[in-house]
């Protein structure tokens, strides 16, 4: 969100209920987007798109398929580079250069590794290693790219797998649980690098709809934690509960955004209005 | 080495083939075959002098020492191939695709026969033009060197295969979380991409193990030489032969064990499609 808009997204944080956890004023922006730009060839999915995360806020992304509410989230670590536009992550800037077809692509390949290894993602297909199980799949990244000792990584997996109610499944290989136990499995893997920022894209799209509960309750446990949170979803009344902000796009815009309560209770724009409808 | 205690009786020490040929034809066909008596054919097998085991054994050493070497060789120049293959600059998929082209299309006795003395003459012409002394280039060296180049031919084309049937999700995965290349490549696209390229890769090996024997025409004592002196020497073709068959199956059998093994290892996040059934 802009700085205006920031604003007056707190003022009406009062009516929020009060288990949600609402970010301080002032407090850090670890995600700034600005005028961000996406063209696949021809077809230009990202007109110009503005977002901010400060610390503990929840923002959801909202909106139609083929919005660009996926390719935003990708852009922010760069898994897909943007055609234009600045992106800061915990206050550093994103280097960009244009490569010798005239795509833009990070300029540092070492700045982008170290600020993905800040942002959490968990994807709607789950995207667990096929070929380790949960324990080692939690630990690989804290060992292998942050560095830390394997004994302290292996306690730290076992708490964190404990925590999304897969203790017993620490040696299990993910082609053998469920969707719902393999996207709680890749929380705790996105945990387990302690992020500045999860990023989670669609989480429950892909799960049966019995299993999307267990899921959204881990995710909603850690928004009431005050985890700073960016979510796209499909999940209107999951987001209506645990965003701070929502924000609705509309063909590579910022149609609306602004509180849940006033997306969801008062939009103003007929899309949204439209969009609410047909979701609800 | 199977021996025929029963008919062995009835075929006679290769020195004196006589009267017995004429009126018994099983006897004259084991006599075709066999150009020794049982007790003749362990003497010429001993791995101790005067027999020739210890030579075949010798060649089957030098065998396994080219097939594992060649094959360690094609599995550098496969992953790398491969990765430049799918993820390389137009130039580098270029060249890639002329070389396993070419090394493909081309037979491997001509390959071997082309880069072994034009590769050795290359080298050597290279060496003094810089100054320096003629090398020897060893057998063992040039041997792994030539199947190494066909195999990582075909090996850039099996892992590539393998490499493009991970879910891309799991490389995604590892690229979103901060992976350098380097470690993405160990970490996760390898041991990712191995159960399926195993059955590839097995055939390769055992590819490798009796391609050797073309290196012969080079005079590289392998096995398919060494056998070819033995039978020489004693004239027990058949025998010598049959043993190095034998042998090569021997390797085959052996090689098949390990390579389940592996394979069930590589598999080990897989569930079994038996029990998908």
């Amino acid at each position: 969100m802009t700085a205006t808009s920031a604003a007056s997204g707190m003022k009406a944080q009062g009516a929020a209920p009060a288990l949600k956890h609402t970010a301080q004023d002032g407090a850090a922006e670890a995600i700034h987007v600005e005028n961000l730009h996406k063209r696949f060839g021809e077809l230009h999915v990202l007109k110009g798109v503005s977002l901010s995360a400060r610390d503990g806020e929840v923002i959801a992304i909202i909106g139609g398929s083929g919005s660009g509410k996926s390719t935003l989230l990708r852009c922010i670590n760069c898994l897909e580079n943007p055609t234009s536009g600045i992106i800061r992550v915990n206050g550093e800037e994103i280097k960009l250069k244009a490569d010798s077809h005239g795509h833009t692509v990070p300029a540092d390949r070492k700045q982008i590794e170290r600020i993905r290894s800040k942002l959490g993602m968990v994807f709607q297909n789950f995207n667990l290693w096929s070929h380790m199980t949960l324990i080692e799949n939690v630990i690989e990244v804290p060992v292998h790219v942050l560095g830390i000792k394997r004994d302290v990584a292996i306690s730290e997996a076992e708490k964190l797998l404990a925590r999304v109610g897969l203790a017993e499944k620490r040696d299990v290989y993910p082609a053998y649980l469920s969707g719902g136990q393999q996207q709680r499995a890749a929380i705790a893997r996105a945990l387990a690098i302690n992020p500045r920022v999860m990023l989670f894209d669609e989480p429950t799209s892909a799960l049966d709809p019995e299993l999307v509960g267990e899921v959204l309750k881990v995710i909603g446990d850690l928004a009431r934690e005050g985890r700073t949170m960016v979510l796209v979803t499909h999940e209107m009344k999951f987001a209506r509960e645990v965003a701070t902000h929502v924000v609705y796009l509309y063909n590579g815009l910022v149609e609306e955004e602004g509180p849940p309560e006033q997306i969801f209770g008062a939009p103003r724009s007929e899309r949204l209005k439209q969009f609410i409808r047909n979701i609800g | 080495m199977p021996h025929l205690p029963d008919l062995s009786q009835a075929c006679l020490p290769p020195t004196q083939p006589s009267a017995v040929r004429a009126n018994n034809p099983g006897a004259t066909l084991i006599d075709a075959l066999l150009s020794a008596s049982a007790a003749g054919i362990i003497e010429l097998l001993s791995p101790y002098p005067p027999g020739w085991g210890g030579t075949l054994l010798v060649g089957l050493l030098h065998s396994i020492e080219i097939a594992l070497g060649a094959t360690c060789l094609g599995l550098l120049i496969g992953t790398g191939g491969a990765y430049g293959k799918l993820y390389g600059g137009p130039v580098v998929r270029d060249l890639l695709a002329v070389y396993t082209t070419i090394v493909r299309a081309v037979p491997e006795l001509v390959l071997i026969l082309l880069l072994y003395y034009a590769g050795t003459d290359l080298i050597n012409q290279a060496l003094t033009a810089m100054g320096y002394q003629r090398v020897d280039i060893s057998g063992l060296a040039a041997g792994i060197a030539v199947l190494g180049f066909v195999q990582g031919a075909y090996s850039t084309e099996v892992i590539r295969g393998a490499i493009l049937a991970i879910p891309q999700g799991q490389i995604e995965a590892a690229r979103a979380y901060g992976m350098s290349p380097g470690l993405l490549l160990r970490r996760i696209t390898l041991p990712a991409m191995l159960p399926f390229a195993i059955p590839g890769l097995a055939n390769l090996w055992l590819i490798a193990t009796k391609d050797t024997a073309l290196l012969a025409v080079v005079g590289f004592y392998e096995l398919a030489l060494a056998t070819r002196q033995a039978a020489g020497v004693t004239k027990a073709y058949f025998t010598f032969f049959f043993a190095a068959g034998v042998l090569y199956l021997l390797l085959s059998l052996f090689s098949n064990l390990i390579i389940g093994r592996i394979e069930a290892w590589s598999r080990r996040g897989m569930p079994s499609l038996k029990e998908a059934r």
